[in-house]
């Protein structure tokens, strides 16, 4: 898969992502990861190659039953909307009838384990890890088909992004969406998901795939476990040998 | 805000300038007394002072013609200015072909324009309306349509993956992201459209039975009376300066209420 006229971003992409997979994709900075996801998405086409989603192209797909959300690097909140507000946006902008706002957007807060009282907050006054909740509940309020996120914890620190990832991991069993995890850390990709595509530069395309034999769910102790350790080593140097 | 707040606000922001207003005002007085400036030349500031209590009733019939005048041109430049910035969001094209008359509109003199402007609307308040709505059209529409369009790329992604129209994008995201450019735009044509009131009163104005500004200030340069003259420049400014702090209020009540801060962007 390549697109644009100049050199391609990705080329020679192959991978298929089954219903309700928790896939991540690893690989460094730059070799056109967020692209990738972009691609699934829908929101660019590829130049050359095919990408389907139940059989169709991704906008075809997202206009028709299937529902595709996008959790970005940033929260990218509107700071005029309150909380509660900003995860009832995708419910107005989907027509979705409005006597379902409240009972939806009071269960994805509770699922991302804000409060009532957080709901009435602008998003200036939430932490950032507050901030990377509210956008996720954002995505989750739509009920998702398809979950794709691009480095949604990249910028919160160690802790924070444990907690994130155990909550994650939690809804995931509950909800059981398809997705797409695009991250540049090793051991969040183990943790999280079934599979890890390792993709190496420019133009980028996937080395390697990885299964990751953890059932769930995924305590955090599991962190601590020999196994995780040994899958991370290997990551760690597929990432390696990728970046080069 | 606490007491200790409110005065640190004060010496830092109304001190200043009106420290600086009383060195100019000695320096002033100074200056006339010590080079022996003829009054018709350059008046003593008390002169000024005792002008501007004498001629306090004309002063404040003028400012309400010049204020309603320099207001509903305001009024129609932030409407105008506004729906047009939202036309110039929809199509590159419609901008590219548009944009430069706008600016001419920006750069254009009032004198150059004026006699068309007669032509059209005839002498009198609708005339200094108008030349006021001229003159502080640009920024509202440059600083709008700015607003409009620079939009952060993930916000406009998000908005289509839920399938967003372009009517919800417009409403839901680029209005209200473009309110902050919009007031920033209507902070500096607030002073422009007084500007154009006072210079439209010299050109398209209402004749001698209604005295705004402008007409002050045109027949008492006329008449020589430079201390009435320097008293209604000094209305003049001093009613600049509230119309633009009035302005900077509502805006920033606007965008504190509204915004809760800054509008959130990537950079």
């Amino acid at each position: 898969m390549s697109f644009g006229t100049a050199r391609p971003v990705l080329a020679d992409v192959s991978c298929r992502i089954r219903e309700g997979e928790f896939v991540a994709l690893l690989g460094p900075s730059g070799c056109g990861k967020s692209t990738f996801l972009r691609l699934v998405a829908g929101l660019m086409s590829p130049a050359a190659g095919t990408l389907t989603m139940h059989g169709m192209a991704p906008s075809i797909a997202r206009r028709g039953k299937r529902r595709v959300a996008f959790v970005f690097q940033e929260p990218n909140l509107l700071p005029w909307r309150t909380v509660a507000d900003n995860i009832r946006l995708p419910l107005e902008l989907q027509k979705v009838p409005s006597r379902e706002h409240a009972e939806r957007i009071v269960k994805s807060l509770q699922l991302i384990g804000l409060t009532k009282d957080d709901a009435k907050k602008r998003p200036r006054n939430l932490s950032g890890g507050m901030r990377m909740r509210v956008s996720l509940a954002r995505a989750l309020v739509t009920l998702p088909d398809v979950l794709l996120m691009d480095e949604p914890f990249a910028a919160l620190d160690d802790v924070l992004r444990q907690q994130l990832n155990e909550d994650l991991v939690r809804i995931w069993m509950q909800h059981h969406w398809t997705s797409l995890f695009v991250t540049h850390n090793v051991a969040e990709a183990v943790f999280l998901s079934q599979r890890v595509l390792v993709m190496n530069k420019r133009p980028g395309t996937i080395v390697a795939e990885i299964p990751i034999p953890f059932s769930y769910p995924r305590e955090p102790g599991l962190r601590a476990d020999p196994e995780f350790a040994r899958l991370c080593g290997e990551l760690s140097l597929r990432l390696r040998e990728a970046a080069r | 805000m606490t007491r200790r707040t409110l005065f640190s606000a004060f010496v830092t922001t109304v001190l200043p300038p009106v420290i600086l207003f009383g060195i100019v005002v000695i320096s002033w007085h100074f200056a006339v007394t010590w080079f022996r400036l003829k009054p018709y030349v350059f008046p003593h500031p008390l002169a000024v002072w005792q002008a501007m209590g004498a001629d306090a009733p004309i002063l404040g019939r003028a400012i309400v013609y010049t204020g309603s005048a320099a207001l509903c041109g305001f009024g129609i430049s932030l409407v105008l200015g506004t729906l047009i910035a939202f036309v110039f969001a929809q199509s590159r094209m419609i901008r590219a072909s548009a944009y430069p008359y706008f600016i001419f509109l920006q750069t254009v003199p009032v004198v150059a324009i004026a006699p068309l402007i007669v032509r059209w609307c005839g002498y009198g308040y609708q005339s200094v309306v108008l030349v006021a709505a001229i003159l502080s059209l640009f920024p509202i529409l440059s600083n709008g349509t700015q607003g409009l369009l620079e939009i952060d790329p993930d916000l406009l992604d998000l908005f289509r993956l839920n399938n967003a129209s372009r009517w919800q994008t417009l409403i839901k995201l680029r209005f209200p992201s473009a309110v902050p450019g919009i007031l920033a735009g209507a902070r500096t044509s607030s002073g422009l459209a007084v500007v154009g009131a006072i210079v439209g009163e010299y050109f398209v104005g209402y004749g001698s039975e209604r005295f705004g500004l402008g007409i002050l200030i045109e027949t008492t340069i006329n008449s020589s009376e430079t201390d009435r003259l320097f008293a209604a420049i000094l209305t003049s400014t001093l009613f600049g300066i509230a119309i633009f702090g009035l302005i900077n209020l509502i805006s920033a009540t606007i965008l504190r209420r509204w915004y809760d801060g800054p509008v959130e962007h990537r950079r």
